[in-house]
């Protein structure tokens, strides 16, 4: 029970401003897509959209190769969970659990609040619902609190109910808008494991739209990153980190954020970069773990100033500033390093290699020289 | 050293007044129940007395009961006050669903009709409304009494604020799950606002049982009469001096209003700071 999603031009307008410009995204049957950025980036329309919730103001969106752009929500075969869980409050767990089964399951009398209980001839469905309610509420370990109103309920508990109502009709698209942003740290980093390993047992597509790098970056199997109604870049989190193709997106994945220095800068702060660099101006980007405190060989050593360090406890994050006024981070293991005073000038080595390199407008620039690779790591 | 919170000088003021007003309010529902339970003859002496001379029991009440018809002007204001109550939500509910959730060309000016016609008070169209009902032949009936009320915009106007607020997530959820809009609306945005509909039904039966104005116009035959119609015509013609028997109906006919209103106390005042309607 998965299906393939695709996405052809979609774009989005309110009035004068648009929200979504012309975007394409492919997933694949039981992938694990994210869909992050900015708030106002567009993600949730998008989301929205592809619920049937909003209509797009022009493109298709096919499931399993099959247009949906004209079929209501309830008819895409889509489950959604929401970002304030969005469970009926008058209805207990169960009943909210069972409402997207009976809707679908029980005629229309049968639902109805007194004559529908002695509607006649739907024992049997009304049975099997309730089996299978039960079973959903167990994925998500909830079964003891069936007959509770959602008033009752803790946020992750509540979190877990609008997850079960959403499983329960196994459907093949799970839509997820930022479900666990209401939840307090700690919680939010076990439901993160929940719901990667409920997909796993589901292989349903899911798509999960988050403004947290770090929740999107742990769980999915890829990350589309948008920025101002587009995506930006869609790839494997790994890539993401180590290939960004916009400053954007270098900039927007990883904590603590990329470094950007000037190339006339980095020049000033060795000339050794000189021969590594083009010559027109573009910008240099470093994260923080490939810059190093303590002597390399054949590293070139630039000189800083000391501004702030991070104890992490396994880890320490340092934040510097060169002498051109240019930011630098350094992550580093907590044990082996010395450090002066605040305001006093270090120096930091950085690996002798083509760094990523950007344009003034933020796009990446690949160029091989003296045999490098494309791109430094 | 503080003072405790309830003996500062504000607050006792504030409670010297606030008792000053119930007594105030309180005071001719007191004289009235005095004085069914008493001889009418102590009505008229010169002192003030605060317990009868003379008990009479429930005498006048069964008097007010039989020979007055109070039991059957007691079913009509149900009937009326009811069948209005109903209409008026079946029919505001939609509306004002319509204009808080749904985007569609006119709304905002739908929306300011409703907003002027609060301004209109029923004196108003009352003579084209008689002149209608009339034409179709339906005077001194129990849908004469209620038709004008059937669409309220008060309501629409209530109704509306509090489903703006209901969670456009919900409503979005139960689209999911493959609702209808009607069941969407009468099954899960109405039971998520019971406190501002119980509040406006309080509003609205208490308004429509206490209305003299418009069934004085459109009632003539005694058995339809509404509570206020009936005693206004039994003060003034028949037992025009049977002040114990007037005081036991208008007893009769104020309990229920009362006991309602203890009842659905907390509702009511819930519905109404929670709709901001002050």
């Amino acid at each position: 029970m998965t299906a393939a999603v695709e996405l052809r031009n979609i774009s989005k307008s309110f009035g004068e401003t648009q929200t979504l410009r012309d975007v394409s995204l492919s997933i694949r049957p039981g992938e694990f897509i994210s869909l992050v950025g900015p708030s106002g980036c567009g993600k949730s329309t998008l989301l929205r959209i592809l619920a049937g919730l909003a209509p797009q103001s022009s493109g298709t969106i096919s499931i399993d190769g099959a247009e949906v752009d004209y079929l209501p929500p309830s008819a895409r075969d889509i489950a959604m969970v929401f970002q304030s869980y969005a469970l009926y409050p008058h209805m207990t767990v169960g009943q909210n659990i069972a409402t997207p089964l009976r809707m679908r399951q029980l005629p229309a009398p049968a639902r109805l609040p007194v004559i529908g209980r002695i509607w006649p001839g739907q024992s049997a469905k009304r049975a099997r619902i309730e089996q299978t309610v039960i079973e959903a509420a167990r994925l998500v370990e909830i079964e003891a609190m069936l007959d509770r109103k959602p008033a009752a309920l803790s946020g992750g508990q509540r979190q877990r109910v609008a997850l079960a109502r959403a499983i329960v009709r196994r459907p093949r698209v799970f839509l997820m808008d930022e479900p666990l942003s209401n939840l307090d740290a700690r919680l939010r980093v076990t439901m993160r494991a929940e719901i990667a390993a409920l997909h796993q047992r589901l292989g349903a597509t899911f798509i999960y739209v988050t403004h947290d790098q770090v929740e999107a970056m742990t769980m999915s199997d890829r990350v589309a990153v948008m920025m101002g109604g587009e995506i930006v870049q869609c790839a494997a989190p790994t890539e993401l980190y180590d290939n960004p193709r916009d400053l954007r997106v270098a900039r927007f994945v990883g904590s603590p954020e990329i470094a950007t220095i000037s190339s006339d800068e980095l020049i000033a702060a060795n000339e050794g970069f000189a021969t590594l660099l083009p010559h027109t101006p573009v910008i240099a980007a470093f994260r923080p773990e490939t810059v190093s405190l303590v002597p390399v060989a054949g590293h070139l050593e630039i000189s800083a100033t000391l501004q702030r360090v991070e104890q992490l406890g396994h880890e320490i994050l340092v934040f510097l500033r060169l002498a051109g006024g240019a930011r630098l981070t350094v992550r580093a293991a907590a044990a082996n390093v010395t450090l002066p005073a605040a305001g006093q000038r270090l120096s930091v080595w950085l690996p002798r290699r083509t760094p990523m390199l950007f344009d003034a407008d933020g796009a990446r620039i690949f160029r091989a020289r003296h045999g490098e690779p494309a791109h430094a790591g | 050293m503080n003072t405790p919170y309830r003996c500062r000088p504000a607050q006792i003021l504030s409670h010297v007044v606030l008792l000053f007003l119930a007594f105030l309010f309180l005071f001719p529902f007191y004289v009235m129940i005095v004085t069914s339970i008493r001889s009418p003859q102590e009505l008229f002496v010169r002192e003030f007395r605060w317990l009868p001379q003379q008990f009479t029991g429930l005498q006048y009440y069964i008097q007010a009961v039989t020979d007055i018809p109070a039991l059957t002007f007691l079913k009509n204001g149900v009937i009326v006050s009811g069948g209005i109550l109903f209409v008026q939500l079946l029919t505001a509910i939609p509306c004002a669903y319509a204009l808080a959730k749904f985007q569609f060309r006119g709304r905002d000016l739908l929306f300011a009709v409703v907003l002027f016609s609060l301004t209109v008070p029923i004196q108003a169209p009352a003579l084209p409304l008689f002149l209608g009902l009339s034409a179709i032949g339906a005077i001194d009936t129990y849908f004469a009494a209620m038709a004008p009320f059937f669409l309220s915009v008060f309501a629409i106007f209530l109704f509306r604020q509090t489903f703006r607020s209901y969670p456009d997530e919900i409503i979005q959820a139960a689209r999911m799950d493959g609702m209808s809009e009607w069941a969407i609306l009468w099954t899960i945005v109405v039971p998520g606002c019971l406190p501002s509909i119980a509040a406006f039904s309080v509003f609205s039966v208490v308004a429509h049982w206490n209305d003299l104005y418009w069934p004085m116009v459109v009632i003539r035959s005694t058995e339809l009469m509404t509570p206020p119609l009936g005693l206004a015509v039994f003060a003034d013609s028949e037992s025009g001096a049977n002040y114990g028997a007037l005081m036991a109906m208008a007893a009769i006919l104020t309990a229920p209003l009362m006991v309602g209103f203890l009842l659905a106390q907390r509702h009511f005042i819930r519905g109404i700071t929670m709709t901001g309607v002050k």
